[in-house]
């Protein structure tokens, strides 16, 4: 064992900061990527994020099980999701500036109540180690695994059936595509746009959950770095494909990974525009793929004018 | 009379219910409403202390509420006012230190310019890419916050860091000299009335002059503009290259009048608090003057709820979250109530 692995190590530490760091965007994104599929944008997912890891924590806290926090930060996500699909049910309401209130809402609630749970401890969730065949410490450290990771990449496959060929799914899709394809063929869009945002925020909460239980595994208010508006930036970059976006977080995790881990190496230089680059890819893509009278692949047509 | 009555009797009755609900709120946490709202008011506009401190905190609001508000009534969503804020910042900032050694007016006028400048084009980039390649512009500004972000700390981290400012890496200071200063001997500085000056006069075009009409048009419908011989492309990149001019020139102004510094400041949220200003004043410019000194004067109670009341200063966000999901909800209400109904038997004047 040495201390100085050099660009194996980095690369290693990478790869499993990619998984723990990524998590978190994973849950946020798979929630947003069903919720803009029925044709709405919840910017308010930050607030849900900070909200559920107020209430896990404190859930946890309480009942020494970290599990039944879980539970109870998704139950606040659903809240939080049912408040802003009630909200823009008419259709003058502006879904953008809904969410943007609702972050600072939920926010602030959260600090409100969370300044009781700063000092205390709370049982952490658990995480699996799949690293014990090797004797390094680094490969141990990146191979432990959150159970709730496991359970987000299951809900990616899972997601994108429902999404793809039920018919749920189906009508979450037309309700994205065009609210008016969706009266014509007779059900009520309002409705499937409920669900799919009273679901995605309690994904994007369970997200919150894992930073709160997990990593980095305390609750304060400056624990969430935005990801909850990020992963909006995220699902875009992702298509609004599930799969993609699975792939998309753990590029997001990875590139958040890869300046502390340069730096741990020496190499300090440009790891400010690092934290950019996903943002910048996601622009490129996007201007490279659309033209004037053609807009991205997979974007809904409820997003176009 | 019904087009202005409408929206000042909606949100009106808004306000109330969200004062009714605040103070749920505050009885459920133990506290007395009444004892608390005092508070509020002494801490916003109570005495003239607060007032000021209300006014300060308004200025940024006021310029980057014009950010979201003046590309709307072209009919885009552009959220990007915090982007443009910091790229403004960061060039006035760059601006005021190359030139340092000229005249103060020199390098205040030099530095306002070219924060409008960077910010108008940061904005107008997404309305560009908007009209001309098809991109969603509420997507575009989005991603250009994050990337503004990062460009202002890969610089302020960087090779414009002042090694003196260990705590918070910031860039060299522009001067005492150079600086924006305060009005009389107040200690409101002068952003505020840049603020008021261009909200009246982007009232005066939008609602007044046959530009701002044709943006309007421009945002009801993009094909009878076209029609009407409007260039739409040219109206939308205008009107977003003004709204991210204000923003630039908030950052402007946190930069000269503030801190005297770029750094991290510039990315408090200003932006993002602005756009909900500007859907409050309904992207009417005048409208965003009340709601943003409403929105820095709940921001400015903050210290003395904490001290009074016991309160976490959280408490600030709660009132400010409740009141403005009320008032965005009450927008569900406009053409509903019955006294604006019958307006074809003509009930008002």
């Amino acid at each position: 064992m040495t201390t100085d692995i050099g660009l194996w190590g980095v690369l290693i530490a990478v790869l499993g900061g990619a998984v723990r760091v990524g998590t978190p965007f994973l849950f946020v994104s798979l929630g947003e990527c069903l919720t803009e599929r029925s044709g709405r944008i919840n910017l308010g997912l930050e607030g849900n994020l900070v909200m559920g890891a107020m209430v896990a924590y404190a859930v946890s806290y309480y009942s020494e099980s970290p599990f039944l926090g879980v539970i109870a930060a998704a139950g606040s996500g659903v809240v939080l999701g049912f408040l802003h699909a009630f909200l823009c049910q008419n259709k003058r309401v502006s879904h953008i500036a809904v969410g943007i209130a609702l972050m600072i809402f939920a926010t602030g609630l959260a600090f409100f109540f969370g300044k009781a749970f700063i000092q205390p401890t709370a049982p952490r969730l658990p995480a699996v180690s799949l690293g014990l065949w090797s004797d390094s410490p680094i490969i141990q450290a990146a191979m432990e695994i959150n159970v709730l990771f496991f359970i987000g990449i299951a809900i990616v496959p899972v997601l994108y059936f429902v999404l793809k060929n039920t018919r749920w799914g189906l009508m979450v899709r037309v309700a994205g595509e065009s609210d008016s394809a969706a009266r014509a063929l007779g059900f009520d869009s309002r409705k499937i746009r409920w669900a799919s945002t009273m679901i995605g925020g309690a994904m994007a909460s369970i997200g919150g959950a894992y930073l709160s239980l997990y990593y980095p595994g305390s609750w304060n208010e400056g624990l969430s770095s935005g990801q909850g508006l990020m992963a909006v930036a995220l699902v875009i970059f992702a298509r609004w494909n599930p799969i993609y976006c699975f792939f998309a977080s753990l590029l997001f995790g990875a590139a958040a990974a890869l300046g502390p881990s340069l730096q741990a190496v020496g190499i300090t230089w440009g790891y400010y525009l690092f934290n950019a680059a996903p943002y910048f890819l996601t622009l490129i893509i996007l201007v490279l793929s659309s033209s004037a009278d053609k807009t991205l692949e997979g974007m809904p047509g409820e997003f176009t004018r | 009379m019904q087009k202005t009555l409408e929206p000042i009797i909606v949100t009106a009755v808004a306000l109330l219910f969200s004062v009714l609900l605040i103070a749920l709120f505050i009885t459920s946490t133990g506290n007395d409403p009444i004892a608390v709202f005092k508070t509020i008011y002494k801490g916003s506009f109570g005495s003239w202390f607060s007032v000021q401190n209300t006014l300060v905190r308004a200025a940024p609001l006021l310029l980057t509420a014009l950010c979201t508000a003046i590309p709307a009534r072209a009919g885009l969503v552009i959220i990007g006012g915090e982007g443009a804020m910091v790229i403004g910042g960061l060039f006035s900032a760059i601006t005021g230190i190359s030139l340092s050694g000229n005249s103060p007016i020199f390098i205040l006028t030099a530095m306002m310019l070219s924060g409008a400048m960077s910010g108008g084009l940061w904005i107008a980039l997404a309305g560009f890419l908007n009209y001309y390649r098809g991109v969603n512009e509420t997507i575009s500004s989005l991603l250009l916050n994050y990337i503004a972000i990062a460009i202002l700390n890969f610089l302020v981290f960087g090779m414009l860091k002042d090694p003196e400012t260990l705590n918070k890496p910031s860039s060299f200071h522009i001067g005492e000299a150079n600086m924006l200063g305060v009005i009389g001997e107040s200690s409101i500085h002068w952003g505020i009335v840049f603020g008021i000056l261009l909200c009246l006069l982007l009232w005066f075009v939008s609602l007044r002059t046959t530009f701002g009409f044709s943006v309007s048009i421009v945002g009801g419908n993009p094909r009878a503009a076209k029609l009407a011989g409007i260039s739409v492309g040219k109206m939308i990149v205008i009107s977003c290259f003004i709204g991210g001019a204000c923003a630039g020139l908030a950052g402007v102004i946190e930069v000269a009048a503030v801190h005297g510094r770029a750094n991290g400041s510039l990315n408090s949220g200003y932006g993002y608090a602005g756009i909900l200003v500007a859907f409050l004043a309904r992207h009417n410019p005048l409208a965003i003057i009340p709601f943003a000194v409403l929105m820095g004067g709940i921001q400015a109670a903050g210290g003395l709820l904490q001290r009074r009341h016991g309160l976490p200063d959280a408490s600030v966000e709660v009132i400010q979250g409740m009141m403005f999901v009320v008032i965005l909800g009450s927008e569900a209400l406009y053409g509903r109530m019955p006294f604006f109904k019958n307006k074809s038997i003509g009930v008002s004047v």
